[in-house]
């Protein structure tokens, strides 16, 4: 094994077991942190998707379409089919989405910028308008869904919100350590220099329209597991999980955490889900302007996002060390 | 990358324990009631619905800490404990509320919860209510399914739901004697709207077995512009056109279908039309046939509760009370009334949130706008005697209600363990109307 694939399935590991701790400390003191938690991975892994078409330099609005697919039909299997195992359940909202995603990237997967973005807005308000009219299965109200089980077993319901913390968990080291493995592969790297020069791309022989394809589908595997995770973590799904304003919430997270590094999307979700519940709390009648007023403070002093500001650290650090090393030499 | 992973966790520790510092310690005192109260400050629903309901909520809580509330909730707070309520705005979806109810019972410890307005809130925050055993009041949500389709032990509905609104539209017509051969419907195109449609066709179907539907226009929710649709409506002329819109759908349809003269042609029903009063004023179209949901505002009854309540909400914002602040005082008048029942039961203790869901169960009250009796969904959901009005003009040119009926509760509610659109299709079986 490489090097580096040794270094980032360790940290994967080390992730996991300081989460689970971290997971039973909460349940203990200050349980409403589990649920803000899970909630908080499930649109961490959406925006997951999001920073890989970043890194191919695609941003989708509509990302709502895949987390809302994931919620649907993994709602449906278990409304309709009993099937309430959320591993199960979770791969199969991953594989309902990645395939509607695969379906649908050739169509989209040809423009760029902000054609991009506005048709992936486009087939979200789609999806919105027609679960919307599908008055069988809820129409504008949703659904309720049945408690999640966890491989046969049935959590007490004072354990039940630390299961669904665990194994989310579990997702999204495994969701992290699989996309920073991919990003540092030689496919992933390809997405780098499409973002910076894609003719250049496209004369050396590669092809822009495949990664395009690609990262649109390992985005849409990644949203309908976020949108599976909080289907079960609410309990009830409505069209509103495809709606625009949903899908702006995942960008709006991607743009906090930056491209740069993975573990801070799951940070900036958290941060989000607090200064939200918070500035709500405290401002109930002006808590956007808190939280808009939140963003552009990150812009104007992170403008790379939280991501970019371990990358400076480190940057700052190397610069010192050889500003030392070069002093060093000169005496 | 593990020292990126490292700093994000530590990072993240340090984030949560910012939040934890903020949350405070909000251990319950004997003598506070905390209630969180969630509605919509913010979005569509806002002004017509959510900051009315809020207002009204805050006044009555600071009348009810006063002592100044007559009997029989001349008591002060909840049974001499104060009432502390923590606003939370609903906009933001099904998803953002989940988080934000399990917040306010796990985190800021509140005794119960009373809130939404939204359908799809209703739905989603009862299974949540249940499973975390926290006191719930929906006070304005309109679907019948919530106890329909469901049983909650901790959730209560303290307001009627909108089978009540398009039932007791047919039947005012009848009552009215008014000729009904054709009849249209203009409502939003989402639950609210199909359910409304859905309950007044079925009503009209018992009422008027020989009347046509001629159309059936669903415009998507927060259309704005119905130039079409009147234009539709204007060409099929029938004799009644209903509408379930509400907040700005309603105002733009009045707006727009008041210079065609659709008013003169057909005699158009409003389901919950009552809030569109204040802010259209002296454009209020004359002639239309309104309900609000209950006897509110305009359409209360004649009580010393309601002129006292009436009066005070106008002197305080300088406008009538529309059917969102009733009903926000009706939850929290049966709230009072219950938690001093389960005192009375429990020799005077502050009482645990199950004596109070005991006491809530198939309660009964006096509220503004009649008696609520908690009679449907197991003792969970209300019923209330309602009415509706025809719009008028007085002298001054401002709008008023005339030709006012009544409906007992029973009259246009469903009995006990009978779905609604059953009910109606069997012909109202077992209405008690004088």
């Amino acid at each position: 094994m490489h090097a580096s694939t040794k270094r980032t399935c360790l940290a994967g590991l080390i992730a996991v077991i300081l989460l689970v701790l971290a997971g039973f400390v909460f349940q203990h003191w200050q349980t409403w942190i589990l649920f803000t938690a899970t909630k908080a991975i499930g649109y961490g892994l959406v925006a997951l998707g999001i920073i890989t078409l970043m890194r191919g330099g695609l941003v989708s609005f509509g990302q709502g379409l895949v987390y809302c697919t994931g919620a649907y039909a993994s709602g449906l299997m278990a409304t309709r089919l009993g099937v309430t195992d959320a591993p199960v359940l979770l791969v199969v909202g991953m594989l309902a989405s990645a395939l509607l995603a695969l379906i649908v990237s050739p169509l989209i997967a040809r423009y760029r910028g902000i054609f991009f973005a506005m048709l992936t807005v486009a087939l979200s308000m789609v999806l919105y308008g027609v679960l919307v009219k599908m008055n069988a299965i809820g129409g504008s109200d949703g659904f309720t869904l049945p408690e999640p089980t966890f491989l046969g077993w049935q959590p007490s319901v004072d354990y039940a919100d630390l299961a669904l913390y665990l194994l989310a968990a579990v997702v999204a080291v495994v969701a992290s350590t699989a996309t920073r493995l991919y990003y540092d592969s030689m496919a992933g790297l390809v997405a780098l220099a499409v973002r910076e020069n894609e003719l250049r791309v496209e004369y050396l022989g590669s092809s822009v329209f495949k990664v395009t394809v690609r990262h649109f589908t390992i985005a849409g595997a990644l949203g309908g597991l976020g949108g599976t995770l909080n289907g079960m973590a609410l309990g009830h799904i409505d069209p509103l999980f495809s709606f625009w304003t949903t899908s702006g919430e995942f960008v709006f997270i991607a743009v906090l955490a930056g491209y740069i590094s993975v573990s801070a999307v799951f940070l900036s979700a958290m941060i989000l889900e607090l200064v939200r519940s918070f500035s709500n709390l405290y401002f109930p009648e002006t808590w956007q302007l808190i939280l808009g007023g939140f963003l552009i403070v990150v812009i104007v002093f992170l403008p790379g996002g939280i991501g970019s500001f371990w990358e400076r650290v480190k940057e700052g650090r190397a610069a010192r060390a050889q500003a030392e090393q070069e002093e060093g030499a000169g005496s | 990358m593990v020292n990126t992973t490292l700093k994000s966790l530590m990072a993240g520790a340090a984030m949560a324990a910012l939040g934890l510092a903020a949350a405070g310690s909000a251990a319950a005192q004997d003598d506070t009631y905390k209630i969180g109260v969630v509605t919509f400050l913010s979005g569509q629903a806002a002004e017509s619905f959510g900051v009315p309901a809020w207002d009204g909520g805050k006044l009555l809580i600071e009348k009810l800490n006063a002592g100044e509330v007559p009997a029989p909730y001349d008591t002060v707070g909840f049974g001499g404990m104060k009432i502390e309520a923590i606003p939370i705005d609903e906009a933001g979806g099904a998803t953002k509320q989940v988080q934000e109810f399990r917040n306010l019972v796990q985190r800021e410890n509140v005794d119960a919860v009373i809130g939404y307005v939204s359908s799809g809130d209703c739905l989603a925050i009862s299974p949540v209510a249940d499973e975390l055993e926290a006191l719930t009041i929906l006070y304005d949500c309109g679907t019948p399914r919530v106890f329909e389709d469901g049983s909650y032990e901790y959730v209560f509905r303290t307001a009627a739901h909108a089978t009540m609104d398009n039932v007791s539209i047919a039947r005012y017509l009848k009552a009215r004697d008014m000729k009904v051969g054709t009849f249209a419907g203009l409502n939003q195109d989402y639950a609210w709207g199909h359910d409304s449609w859905r309950d007044f066709t079925a009503s009209m179907a018992q009422l008027y077995p020989e009347a046509e539907v001629t159309a059936e226009l669903f415009p998507a929710f927060g259309a704005g512009q119905y130039g079409t649709e009147i234009s539709a409506l204007m060409r099929e002329g029938p004799d009644v056109v209903h509408s379930s819109n509400w907040g700005g759908d309603l105002q733009s349809f009045l707006l727009q279908a008041l210079p065609r003269g659709l008013f003169q042609r057909s005699q158009v029903v409003l389901s919950a039309g009552d809030h569109s009063i204040p802010p259209l004023g002296k454009n209020m179209p004359e002639g239309v046939v309104l309900g609000a949901r209950g006897s509110y505002g305009l359409l209360s009854p004649d009580t010393p509760l309601n002129d006292w309540w009436f009066k005070t909400y106008q002197d305080e914002y300088d406008v009538i009370p529309v059917q969102a602040p009733y009903r926000m005082v009706q939850a929290l008048l049966g709230l009072k009334s219950a938690i001093e029942k389960a005192m009375e039961a429990n020799g005077g203790n502050r009482p645990t949130k199950d004596e109070i869901a005991a006491a809530l169960k198939g309660h009964e009250w006096e509220s503004p706008a009649g008696m609520i009796q908690m009679k449907l969904g197991d003792g969970h959901q209300a019923i209330q005697p309602t009415a509706i009005g025809t719009t008028a003009k007085d002298e001054n040119g401002d709008t008023i209600l005339v030709d006012i009926e009544r409906f007992a509760a029973e009259c246009v509610n469903p009995p006990p363990g009978q779905k609604s659109v059953d009910w109606i299709n069997a012909g109202f079986q077992g209405a008690k109307c004088e």
